[in-house]
C-alpha cells in the first residue's frame, strides 16, 4: 500500500494499521534525509502549510514548522494569542480567511476536543490535528510508536505502560490507539483520580501501583501532570504525586528493571514525574522521540499532500 | 492484447553488461575515486550486477556501490494516477569530489535522471557525473538528456513497454507493444 485511506489525520482512531506503517515506512526514508549535510527535498515546494495555534504549544509547534520547511513547503503561522480571535472571530471564520491565500493544509491545535474533525468537515483543505483538547495528539502518538519500533525491532506483543494524568492526557488516548492497532499490549497507571471512568472499556490494563506496573511492562512513557488543565486538585501534593508515581533511578533499582525503555512526550518536570538521573540515562529514549517526531511528521504531511491533486 | 519481442535475450544481456564492464573500467582504471550508484527501484538490480562484476574483474572488493531512490525528488508528484512508492537511498561512502556513475536500466523521457541528480547533489558535490544506461530509448526524450554508457539503443513508440527482467544474476528484455484496436 502506498497511499493513506484517509484525506486528513484527524486522530489515531481513523486510521487503520497499514496506515500507521505506510507512516512509519515512509518517516524511516525522511529520518535518512534528516540526517545528510542537505537536510531537505522538494517535494512540497508547492504546497502551503497554515499552522494554527489556538493553544500554546512549543516543541510541537516547532517540530511541524521543521518537517515543512525540509519539505520545501511554504509556512504561515499563526497563534491565537495574537490574533482576532481575541476580537470575536469564530474558527471557521478565521479558518476560511487564511484559506483565501490559498493555503493548501492546516495543521491545528486547540483547546477543544473535536475542533479538527469540526473543521475538516467545513473547510477545503487536508487537516492535521496537532492536539484537540483532552481528546487526540495523533502525531505524538505516532512519534512514540515508531520510536518503540526503532529502539525494539516491533511494537507487536510489547507491553507499554502509560504512567501519570490519564484524564487529561490527549496523548495517552492517541497512544492507546495507535499501540492496540500495532498489536502491543497497554496498561495505564496513575492516581485513581486521574484515572477516566470506563478507561476499561478501550482494553486497557489499569493498576494503580506503580512497582506492579513496572515489573509488567516493556516500556514506561511518564505523562506530565498537566496542572493547566486541573480545575480542582487531583491529590494532596506534588510531593506526594512524585513518591507514589515518580520513577527514581532507585526504584528502577529496586525492581531490577534497568532494561526498560524510558518514554517522555516532554516537557519534563524534572524531579516530578521522572527524575534527571533517568531523563539522562540511556534508557530514557526522549530526544530520540523529538527527532523522530520531525520525520515523522513529514511522512504525514507527504503522504496527505500525495492526495491534493495537481492544477 | 500485447505482443510480445525479446530483445535481449540472457546471453545478449550477459555480453552487453560485460561490455559495459569493460568501457567503465577503461575510464575508471581501480575506481578508487569513483562510486556506482544505481537508480532505485528498476537500477537496483543493474547496478548490483555490474558491481559484482567489477569487483571479479578487477579483484578489488573496494569498489564503492550505493543505492539512491529518486521520490522525493520526481516532477510529477501530485500529478500521477498512482501514488509514488518510496524505496530506501543505501549511499555508505563519500560522494564528495568522487567520480559517480548513474546507473538505470530504461532512459525514456529523462525525468527520472533529471531526480536522480538533484537527489544525488544533496549528498555532496561529485567531481563528475555520469549516466549508465542498459536500454536507451531514442526518440522518446522530454529533456535535453543523454547516456555515456548505453547496453542497446533501441526505437520504440510511445504506445510501447520495454521491461527489463531479472533472475538472479541472469535476465532478458522484452518489448511489448499494445496494440490498437
Amino acid at each position: 500500500m502506498s497511499e493513506l485511506s484517509v484525506p486528513h489525520l484527524l486522530g489515531i482512531k481513523y486510521l487503520t494499521p497499514e496506515d500507521i506503517e505506510l507512516i512509519f515506512n515512509t518517516a524511516d526514508n525522511f529520518k535518512d534525509v534528516i540526517n545528510r549535510p542537505i537536510k531537505k527535498v522538494p517535494s512540497l515546494r508547492d504546497i502551503t502549510i497554515a499552522n494554527l495555534f489556538f493553544e500554546n504549544s512549543t516543541r510541537t509547534k516547532l517540530s511541524f514548522e521543521l518537517a515543512e520547511k525540509r519539505l520545501s513547503a511554504d509556512v504561515i503561522n499563526f497563534s491565537a494569542s495574537s490574533s482576532s480571535v481575541k476580537k470575536g472571530e469564530t474558527l471557521i471564520d478565521t479558518v476560511n480567511n487564511i484559506l483565501s491565500m490559498k493555503v493548501d493544509m492546516v495543521v491545528m491545535r486547540h483547546p477543544n476536543p473535536g475542533a479538527s474533525v469540526f473543521l475538516s468537515e467545513r473547510v477545503d483543505a487536508r487537516i492535521v490535528n496537532a492536539g484537540d483538547g483532552a481528546h487526540e495528539h495523533p502525531t505524538q502518538a505516532l512519534l512514540d510508536s515508531y520510536s518503540i519500533r526503532e529502539r525494539l525491532g516491533e511494537v507487536k506483543g510489547k507491553r507499554v505502560l502509560i504512567v501519570g494524568d490519564i484524564l487529561h492526557s490527549r496523548v495517552a488516548l492517541s497512544n492507546i490507539f495507535a499501540l492496540q492497532k500495532l498489536g502491543a499490549e497497554v496498561m495505564v497507571c496513575g492516581p485513581r483520580t486521574l484515572m477516566p471512568k470506563y478507561i476499561e472499556s478501550l482494553g486497557v490494563r489499569v493498576e494503580y501501583n506503580l512497582d506492579e506496573a513496572l515489573k509488567w511492562c516493556d516500556v514506561a512513557n511518564m505523562l506530565r501532570i498537566q496542572l493547566e488543565r486541573q480545575d480542582i486538585k487531583y491529590f494532596p501534593s506534588l510531593r506526594e504525586y512524585t513518591m507514589m508515581y515518580g520513577l527514581t533511578m532507585d526504584r528502577l533499582d529496586r525492581l531490577n528493571r534497568k532494561d526498560l525503555v524510558i518514554m517522555h512526550p516532554g516537557p519534563i518536570n524534572r524531579g516530578v514525574e521522572i527524575s534527571s538521573e533517568i531523563a539522562d540515562s540511556n534508557q530514557a529514549i526522549i530526544l530520540d522521540q523529538v527527532e523522530n517526531g520531525v520525520a515523522v511528521r513529514m511522512a504525514v504531511l507527504y503522504l496527505l499532500a500525495e492526495q491534493i491533486k495537481h492544477g | 492484447m500485447k505482443a510480445l519481442k525479446e530483445l535481449l535475450n540472457p546471453k545478449q544481456l550477459d555480453l552487453t553488461i560485460n561490455r559495459l564492464c569493460y568501457q567503465l573500467i577503461e575510464n575508471h582504471n581501480d575506481f578508487s575515486q569513483s562510486v556506482l550508484i544505481g537508480l532505485q527501484p528498476r537500477g537496483s538490480e543493474l547496478s548490483k550486477i555490474i558491481h559484482k562484476r567489477l569487483i571479479d574483474i578487477q579483484n578489488n572488493p573496494e569498489i564503492n556501490h550505493g543505492l539512491l531512490d529518486v521520490s522525493f525528488y520526481r516532477d510529477d508528484f501530485r500529478r500521477r494516477d498512482t501514488p509514488i512508492t518510496v524505496n530506501s537511498t543505501e549511499i555508505k561512502c563519500e560522494i564528495e569530489d568522487k567520480r559517480i556513475i548513474l546507473i538505470d536500466d530504461v532512459l525514456y523521457t529523462g525525468r527520472t535522471i533529471r531526480s536522480g541528480m538533484d537527489a544525488l547533489m544533496d549528498f555532496g558535490r561529485p567531481k563528475s557525473v555520469e549516466f549508465l544506461v542498459l536500454i536507451d530509448r531514442r526518440f522518446s526524450r522530454q529533456l535535453p538528456i543523454q547516456a555515456d554508457y548505453i547496453g542497446r539503443t533501441v526505437d520504440a513508440v510511445a504506445s510501447e513497454r520495454i521491461k527489463v527482467i531479472w533472475d538472479g544474476d541472469s535476465g532478458h528484455v522484452e518489448l511489448n507493444t499494445m496494440e490498437q484496436s
